[in-house]
Parts: C-alpha cells; structure tokens; sequence
C-alpha cells in the first residue's frame, strides 16, 4: 500500500503521487562553534539507490545519522513515507523500518553472528529460530554468513554482511550504507553494490555514502551532493558526469589539485634501508598475524602496501618502524624511523598535553636530565611554521588544532630528524581535499629527499597512486605486485577466499 | 568429624555475603560499570538492617538493608552514569561516604558506649530431613534466609544474563555500547539498572553480614568485602556460576581459622585474619591474566552521554 | 601561572563551602546544635597560633605526603588507593630502625628511619606495581588488599616483636628522645617534618614540569599508548617506577607520623590519611604545590573534628562523608563546568586499557 500525497488539485481533478520513502528538509546541526549542517535537503524515492556525495566533513555522516536517530538535529523536519517523525533513539528509526552499517560497525566482537542479530529485536530469545532466520535471509540476499561464528573471527567484509543481515532480519525497507566500500577489496565492493541493486529491484531503499565517483555512477539511480553542510546539487545519475559532480562537491573555487607526478629522482643503487629476515609476528593470543616475511625498502621509493583489513598489514607496518619486535626472524632498522600510525588519537598525539609537548615526545624515551622548555617551545614554532600548522601558538593544546593540522604536525615531526625510513598508516583518513593533497605532497618531497617511505591506506587508490612499488598483504603472506588496480585488486583476495 | 561440619558450616556462611555482592557486582560489571563503592554499599546495608531489625524484625531490616543499598547505589549512577565522571575514582568517594555515613548513624544512633549492641537476628532455618545429613546436611540445608536467596539467586543471574533479551542488551552494553546503542538499546538505562542490582545485592549482603553473621553493628565491619567481591568476580570470569564458585573457595579460605582453632595450631591469628586478602592477591593474579573483562568496563559514557 | 594559582585559590574555597554546608547538614540531621559544633571545629583548626601549629598543620603533614603520593600516581595514570597501606609499613619500618639504633646516632638516626620508611612504603607499592605490569591486576584492587594486610601485619607486629618490653600494651617501645624529628617551634608539636613535606611538594612540582622523567611520566599518564608509540617510552618502565615512588611518599609519610608525632607503632596509627589522601590529591588537581593548600584544608578538617568531638562530642567519624562529598562535587563540577580539570587526568580508567576504545566521539562531524 503506497502513501500518496496530493501534488495539485483543481476542483475536478487531483494529481498523486507515491511519497518519497525519506525526506530531510532543512535540517541544521552544530557542535559546538562547528556547524555540520546548515539546512541539508535529502529526499529519497521508494525503490531508488540514492547516493550521498561531499567532502569529508561535508556533513554526509552527520545528516544520515540524524535520518537513523543516532543524531538529533537543532531544527528541521524529517518525513517517513510523508507522515512528519521525530527520531529520539535508534530504536524510533528502526521501528519505522530504517536501518544503517555505519563506518564502523555496530557489532559486539565477543558475541555470535546469532547474539548480535538478535540484540534490540523484541520477545524472547530464541536462538535456534534465529538461527534459521539468517540462514534463510543469507540464501535470500547472496550474503553468505555463518550463524554460530564469533564475531572478532570474522573478516570485515563477512562483518559487514552481517550488518546487512541484521538490517534485513528487522524487516529494514530503507538501508543507509555509510562509505561501505572504504574497507572493501575491488571484488567485495562489486559484490555489495550489486546487492544493494537487487534490494533495491525489490522494492527496498538504499542510501549509498561513497566518495568514489566511478562507483556512485555505476549503481545509483539518484544522487545528491553535499557542501559545507547544504544541499548543492539533486539530479538523476543519469543526467550527471564525473566533473559536475566533483565540482559540485568542490565548489567553483576549488583548488586546483596540486601537480602530483613531480620530478622523481631515480637512483641507479638503491640502497636498502629496511630489511626483513623470515620476520614472523603472533599475536598476544598466539595466532600467527605474519609469516615468515622478507622484505626490503629501499631509499628514495615509497613502497605502497595493500591489504585487507586485518590481514597483517598492521603488524608488518609495526616491525618495519621499529614498533613491534617479530617473534621470530631478524629485522634491520636505521637509527631513525619516522611512524605515522593510523589512529591518531590514540597513538599519534595527547590531546591535552601542549602542541610543544606533543613535539617533544618524539624521542621522549631517550631524553636525559632536564627539559629545555624554551627551545623546545622554539622549535616547536618553527616546526609550525614551515609545515603550515595553523592554530594558536605552540604552547596551546593539542586539542585545539583542527584533524589536517594535527596531522601535519605529527608528519612534520616525524620527518624532523631527517629519518631515513618513515612508516604511515591511512596517512589521510578524515582529512580534507586540501589537506589530503599537502600530506601526499609532504611524503613525495621525503621521498625525494632520499627517505624510503613505506604507506598503507584502507582506500586502495591512495596506495596506488603514491606508490612506487606495489605489495600485497593476504593471510600474513607478503607479495610483490605491479601497481595495476585489477591486478592488486584479485591479489588482495586470493589467499583470503 | 564435628569440626568438618563445623568448618562446612562457616564456609558456607563467610561466603553467603560476598556471593550476594559478587552476583550484584558481575551484573554491574557486564554492563560496563565497576563500581568500587561496593565496601560503603555493604557497610550502609549493615548499618541500614541494624537500625531497623528492632522494629521491622530481621527480615524486614534485611529488605531494608538492600533498599539502603540501592539508595547509595542511585548516587554512584547519577555520578558515574549521568555524570560520565570515573568510575574508580566516584566509587572510591562511594565507598568513603558509606563508611563515613554508618559510622556516623551508629554514634548517633546508639552513642559510642560500646556496648555490644543486641539485635534479633536471622535465625537458621532447617530443612527437615536434609539437615540431617551428617557432615554437610548443617552446611546446606540449615541456613539463614539469605544463604538460600543466594543460591536461587545463582540461576536466576544466569538466567537473566543468557536466556533473555535484557541480559543480551546489558550484555552488549559492557561489551559495546555505541553497538548496542545501535541495535536499539539505550546504554544508559542497561547500565543503570545493573548498577542499581548490584546496590541491591551489596546492601543484602550488608544485612546477611549485621543480621545473620556477626549479629551487630561494628565500625568498618564491612572490612574489605565489597573489594574481595569484586576479585571474586573476576576469579569467576564474570560469570555466575564461575562467581559462585570462587565465593565458595573464598567462604573456605575464611572459614579455615576456625579449623586451625580446633586443631589448636600455634600460628598467630592475624595470619588468618589477613589470609583472604593475600588469597584475593594472588587469585586476581591468577585470573587477570588469563581471562578477558568486558570490553569497555569502566570506560567513561563521554559519548554515549552526549 | 597567576592565573593557576587564582583558580586552585577558588577551588580550595569552594571546598571548604562544601564541607561546612554538608557538615553543618549532618549535625543538624542527627540532631546537634550546628553552630556550637562548627564553632568547636573552627577553634580546633584556626582557634591560636599554637592549634595551628600543633593541630591543623601537624595533621595536614602526613595528608601532604599521602597526598602527593596519591597525585603522582594518578598523574602517571596508576590509581593508587593504597597510601594508607604504605604510609603504615613506612611507619612500622621507620620504628622497627628507630626503636633498634642506640640514641648517640642522633639525626643520623631520624635520617635512617626515614629512609626505611622509604624503602619499605616503596617496596610495598612495588608488589602492586609488579602486580599490575606483569599480570594486569587492577590496582584498585590489590592496593586495598595491601592494605588491610598492612593492618594485620601492624596489628602482630605491636603483639609480637615490636612489642613495648613491659609486654602489656599492643604498642612499640617509644622513640628515644634522641631519634625524634626537632622541633620547629618551642611549646608547639610543628616538627622539622612539616617542613619536609613542603620542600617535597615543591621538589616534586619541579620535578614533573622540568625534568625529562618527570615529562615521560606526564605523558604515559595521558596517553599511555601514544608514549609507546609515538614517544617510544618504556611505558612498563615508567608505571613500575611512579607506583614505587608514590610508595615510597607515603612510607616516608608514616615514617614522619612516627619520628615526629606518635614517636611509636600502634595499630590504629593512621585515621585513614590514605583515603583522606584521594581527596587531597583531586582538590589539588593532581598539582604537587597545590596539594600543600589543600592538604591544610583537610588537615584543619580533621584537627577540628578532633576538637568537635572532644568540645561537642560529635563523632569525627562525619568528615570522612564531608571528604566523600567533596570529592563528587569535585567530580560532578568537572561535568558541569569546563571539561579540562581532573578528570582529564584520570581519563586512563584502572583497567590496562580501560579508556583505548575511544569510539568517534560525536562531538567532531566527520
């Protein structure tokens, strides 16, 4: 039975139309002095795939999480089916059939696939019912999953099939997919948009986060594009190229990308700088995360390492920058490695400590007597400046620098000894355009001043496009590949499948 | 053979307090929340069931005892909860004011004569025939009130933690919360309740401790329960029945001085009054190691509470 | 720094409102005259120069040390609720040395029990921390647990070879005159101790701000995995030496109650200076030179108290709900108002990795 809303009425006559599944109009959000939303519009058609483009801190996460009840907006209005909703929790979204897999999942690692599908649902627990209930929705959908499997022993895609399923399980009609392809290896990410094509054909919703245009183009029927909090742009997907919708998404004045292929230096002897010897890592459980690896980087080359998640890239990364100490096996490290890890908060910066301290505690393990404030405070200034910092002065804390800020700085400072290796994880997560393209451009000048740079992202096209030479991560085995995206693409799979 | 039974007998009693704080406590504890304010929790339901046994009768003080327990327990949820503040550090305040409150309600109450104050207490209850049983019939089945609630209340945790849907959602919440919060589940309103149960449970262990075991009110009696309890609960794996069988070796351990008593060995008897600390040591030793905490015990709802 | 020193200036008044509007609540709830009590207290902490002296600052010496031992420990992220455990094996340690060196040693004699006090409130410190960096035992815990064992090892030791020679009393043999901290100030009981603590204080203050260890122990207590990470530092390493050192403060403190107060061991020694520490430690935001205000603070809390119970016989027992209350309005203001004040310390929980899931905070768009 579809909602049907007069469209215009004369005496004798009226038009209808079926209601948009979802409509946001003009809803504003601010945390803080930060305004995330500033009157955003979204209306979404029953039975479209709808994507959902901008900038990271457009305002995309912000305005979907408001559609799901995790976020509450300052004003605005939200209509289901053309009926006016207020969302105070999760639980009021999904009761009107509204289901989300955020960017990082919801999901309770130390429970069964089972005990997670049926957490929030309502009655009483019933395992088995529950477990035929996957079953059947797994066969269903094409999303293979395993009822009785623990969670923490999943690989991220099956993690996100899961949350596919849980959505479904709930009698979900409209799914929102928050940058679902981030995490995923070339075929996975064919494998889930042509699910959420099929979901769609059925009649159900999907509102699709992506930043990649060529995959937004391939699926959606509809898109729409967000700007410094505001609706820019809604238009069929058909009607739309790759250009409008970056400029859309950039604005007329945006910055033209910076010049990426620069003079590169090519060395006739490379001279190796890390180097792995049957180097093997386990876990604090015991479980082999890398096997018996060897690996050499070499000075001036950035050596781009791809990899899904969980694969034993992370702990490869820890060893080459001196971090971990394999199990078995010999490493070779210069004197100085430069690590740049990929959560930032956690194991980058202190927040609360002063953007001088921050500095300071590079080599803080080492450091003897007494600590010479004021020259540290001085070259913490000038460090600010020649990385282009911007924020107070260096004595401020940590916490007031903005995310790109924080990371130039935490570059800046591990290039500030002239390391002869550097090791950086997802060096661009979370930043902006411009501040992604000043980080690429802060590793080639490294690089090109004779640094062997190692880099690791989740988004497999910053691998690619920084790399000089390419390797694989699958199962703790390494491999050398050429930098060609379908090659590396069915690399990242083979040993997982 | 009596001083076996004898023995049996005080193990079972020791433990029945600590498995009421540690069954309360594991709850808490699965929903995320440690609350170290368990010791003035205890000691409020000791001073709580004294003050009101006179007139409600034992098992009146005792109701009132877990109801002292669950009004002490709101302030650790509206600090530690509401107010995001650390966990450790409000229940260590909790635990400071629990003390410093009995102490103060007894000198008020009963001045500081120092007389042993006289109660009616919570008599033994036999099962017939059972009890009869030699050398453990005493030990099981002639028990105070509590000892019994205590043991129901092994299954019914159990039960609730694993069989239903609010143990699943409490269950995720200590594990997850931004997950559960997800799935539907308010966070806050799992964790209040666990915390809440688990002042139940501390302040009836407090009213076992006045009313059927030591039959008075003494300052600092609580002495260190509320914290050998929470040891317990990671011995047991924060799980119920792991819980109750750690309260039980603990019960044993305490219960040893009166066998070494009977034996007439010439140890000094500090060594048993400081044995139960030292077993806790190296049983949290033992245990931490080895098996895994919730995965957000104790970390602050900053965001959960935005 | 003015503008520091103007904020912990307000927070030590704002406390002192607290516990006259709590305690003068408590009197009037159990039914005493409010203001005859206060007035009792009021001249038993500031009543003459010789109550201040004798009483308040005699009392906030060994809340200074435990104090500090608190602030140090919660500053390198270890809760260490276990000064009042320490504090009594430095007390017991300093006598068992004092009570056996011959009186011709003099102050090299007090020096000696000092530095047993030391050593032993450090080593006790020291099971917890081995406790806690080799097997992951919540401090919380196992500090308490050494505590009451320090009771019970105490309680043997004042009935079996510390004993006074007359075998009556559960008590050591005095101090010789000889072997006790001087007296500052004639007529008064304001010993070299005081004094003591303050330098301490101080020492310590510097320590923290200006030294590189004490720059590795700031920043592990804030961020343990970005130390290791980033700073490269020895994050075990530092753990196991600021538990030490805070034990050691708090030895040193019962090491002073003994040579300059009590002069012997008794069982109930301490009135729990170690949880009175907590609360010490938080009103001074874990700020070593802060701690001497507040400590005087909770020093005049507690003279008074004795006075209130000796002049109104009102239970002392009640500043210890005074203490617990200060420290939730303590806690709750940090929610209130602005978000940088203790807590931003404490985030790192008791638990090893208590505070590592820091989920995307909302307050952030992404």
């Amino acid at each position: 039975m579809a909602t049907t809303v007069v469209l215009s009425s004369g005496t004798d006559w009226t038009v209808t139309v079926a209601a948009p599944r979802l409509v946001l109009h003009a809803i504003k959000r601010h945390y803080g002095p930060v305004i995330a939303l500033d009157g955003a519009e979204l209306s979404v058609r029953v039975g479209e795939v709808h994507a959902l483009l901008g900038e990271n801190g457009a305002g995309k996460s912000t305005l979907t999480k408001i559609a799901f009840g995790l976020e509450r907006p300052d004003s605005g209005t939200m209509l289901i089916d053309g009926a006016q909703v207020t969302f105070r929790s999760p639980r009021d979204a999904m009761l009107r059939g509204i289901g989300m897999v955020q960017q990082h999942f919801a999901l309770v690692g130390a429970m069964t696939v089972t005990e997670n599908v049926m957490l929030g649902a309502h009655g009483n627990l019933n395992a088995r019912a529950t477990q035929d209930q996957i079953r059947r929705i797994s066969d269903e959908s094409g999303l293979p999953i395993d009822p009785k499997a623990l969670v923490n022993e999943l690989s991220v895609g099956a993690q996100q099939r899961l949350e596919i399923i849980k959505a479904l399980a709930r009698e979900t009609r409209m799914l929102i997919l928050d940058e679902p392809t981030a995490v995923l290896a070339p075929q996975e990410i064919d494998d889930l948009l042509s699910w959420t094509r099929r979901f769609a054909n059925a009649g159900g919703t999907v509102v699709l986060i992506a930043h990649k245009l060529r995959e937004v183009l391939s699926v959606a029927d509809r898109v729409t594009v967000l700007r410094r909090g505001t609706t820019v742009l809604t238009a069929d997907a058909a009607s739309v190229t790759e250009a409008v919708l970056a400029e859309a998404m950039l604005g007329a004045a945006a910055v033209a990308m910076p010049e990426t292929e620069s003079t590169r230096i090519r060395a006739i002897y490379r001279a190796p700088v890390i180097s792995l010897l049957n180097a093997s890592a386990s876990d604090e459980q015991g479980v082999l995360r890398l096997a018996s690896t060897n690996l050499t980087a070499y000075a001036s080359e950035i050596l781009g390492v791809a990899a899904v998640e969980g694969s034993g890239q992370r702990e490869l990364l820890r060893i080459m920058s001196g971090r971990l100490r394999p199990t078995q096996g010999t490493v070779q490290l210069p004197a100085q490695v430069g690590f740049v890890p990929e959560d930032r908060h956690r194991d980058a910066v202190i927040l609360d400590a002063t953007i001088t301290e921050n500095v300071a505690l590079r080599g803080a393990g080492e450091r003897r007597g007494i600590m010479s404030w004021s020259a540290l405070q001085q070259t913490t200034t000038e460090l600010m400046r020649a990385r282009d910092v911007r924020g107070d002065d260096a004595s401020a804390a940590m916490r007031t620098l903005s995310g790109g800020n924080q990371q130039k700085l935490v570059i800046g400072r591990e290039l500030a000894m002239s390391p002869a290796a550097l090791v950086v994880e997802s060096p661009t997560r979370g930043l902006d355009i411009r501040a992604t393209a000043e980080v690429h451009e802060a590793l080639r000048r490294a690089r090109d001043a004779g640094t062997a740079v190692v880099v690791y992202s989740t988004d497999l096209d910053e691998v690619l496009m920084l790399a000089d030479r390419v390797i694989v991560v699958t199962a703790g085995q390494v491999r050398e590949v050429p930098n060609e995206r379908d090659v590396v693409g069915r690399a990242m799979l083979e040993a997982a499948t | 053979m009596s001083a076996v039974a004898d023995f049996l007998d005080a193990s079972i009693r020791t433990a029945t307090p600590l498995l009421l704080a540690a069954l309360g406590e594991t709850v808490s504890e699965r929903s995320g929340v440690i609350n170290v304010g368990l010791e003035g929790t205890i000691i409020i339901g000791c001073i709580a069931g004294v003050a009101t046994a006179t007139t409600l009768g034992p098992t009146g003080g005792l109701l009132a005892a877990g109801l002292a327990g669950v009004a002490i327990a709101v302030i650790f949820a509206v600090m530690a909860i509401g107010f995001a503040a650390d966990q450790i550090i409000t229940g260590t305040a909790i635990t400071m004011l629990g003390l410093g409150l009995a102490g103060t309600m007894y000198r008020v109450l009963y001045g500081d004569a120092g007389a042993a104050l006289t109660i009616p207490t919570l008599t033994p209850i036999g099962i017939p025939w059972l009890q009869d049983i030699p050398i453990i019939g005493r030990a099981l089945f002639r028990q105070p009130l509590p000892t019994y609630l205590a043991t129901l209340l092994i299954p019914a945790v159990w039960w609730w933690l694993y069989r239903t849907q609010s143990g699943l959602a409490l269950r995720a919440t200590g594990e997850n919360p931004a997950a559960a919060r997800a799935s539907g589940i308010a966070p806050r309103r799992m964790q209040t309740i666990g915390v809440l149960f688990g002042g139940l449970c501390g302040g009836l262990a407090g009213g076992t401790l006045a009313l059927a075991q030591v039959g008075t009110f003494a300052e600092g009696m609580s002495a260190g329960r509320g914290f050998v309890a929470i040891a317990i609960v990671a011995l047991g794996r924060w799980h119920p029945i792991g819980t109750a069988i750690a309260a039980l070796i603990f019960g044993m351990a305490s219960a040893l001085q009166f066998l070494f008593q009977a034996l007439n060995l010439d140890v000094p008897y500090q060594i048993f009054l400081a044995l139960p600390y030292v077993l806790t040591l190296v049983g949290l030793a033992i245990a931490t190691s080895r098996y895994r905490a919730p995965a957000a015990l104790s970390v602050r709802s900053r965001s959960a509470a935005e | 720094m003015m503008r520091r020193l103007a904020r912990t200036l307000l927070e030590l008044t704002l406390a002192v409102w607290i516990s006259v509007v709590v305690l003068a609540a408590l009197l009037t709830l159990s039914g005493y005259n409010a203001s005859d009590a206060l007035l009792a207290l009021w001249r038993g902490a500031f009543g003459s120069w010789a109550v201040i002296a004798s009483g308040t600052l005699v009392r906030a010496t060994p809340l200074l040390f435990a104090g500090l031992a608190v602030a140090i420990a919660f500053r390198a992220g270890i809760l260490n609720v276990g000064a009042e455990g320490q504090l009594i094996v430095g007390a017991a340690a300093a006598t068992a040395v004092a009570v056996a060196l011959p009186p011709s040693f003099g102050l090299f004699g007090v020096a000696l029990a000092l530095l047993a006090g030391v050593v032993f409130g450090g080593a006790w410190a020291a099971i917890a921390a081995v406790l806690r960096v080799r097997f992951g035992v919540l401090e919380v815990i196992s500090t308490i647990m050494l505590n009451f064992i320090a009771m019970h090892a105490t309680g043997f030791l004042v009935r079996g070879p510390l004993q006074e020679p007359s075998r009556i009393f559960p008590q050591s043999a005095l101090i010789d005159q000889a072997l006790r901290l001087p007296r500052l100030m004639p007529g008064t009981r304001l010993h070299a101790g005081v004094a003591l603590a303050v330098i301490t204080a101080l020492a310590l203050a510097w320590f923290l701000r200006a030294t590189a260890s004490g720059f590795r122990l700031r920043m592990t207590g804030a961020n343990p995995d970005a130390a290791r990470t980033a700073g490269l530092i020895n994050v075990s390493r530092v753990t196991l030496s600021a538990f030490v050192v805070s034990g050691a403060l708090a030895g040193l403190g019962g090491a002073v109650e003994v040579t300059g107060v009590t002069y012997a061991l008794y069982e109930n020694l301490s009135p729990g200076y170690g949880y009175t520490a907590i609360a010490v430690a938080l009103l001074a935001r874990l700020n070593p030179a802060s701690a001497i205000g507040a400590a005087v603070v909770f020093g005049a809390l507690q003279a008074g108290a004795s006075a209130m119970q000796r002049d109104a016989q009102v239970p002392a027992v009640m500043v210890t709900v005074v203490e617990a209350c200060v420290i939730l309005v303590l806690l709750a203001s940090e929610w209130v108002g602005d978000r940088a004040m203790v807590g931003r310390f404490l985030n790192r929980g008791g638990t090893p990795n208590a505070l590592n899931a820091s989920p995307d905070s909302p307050v952030r768009p992404t």
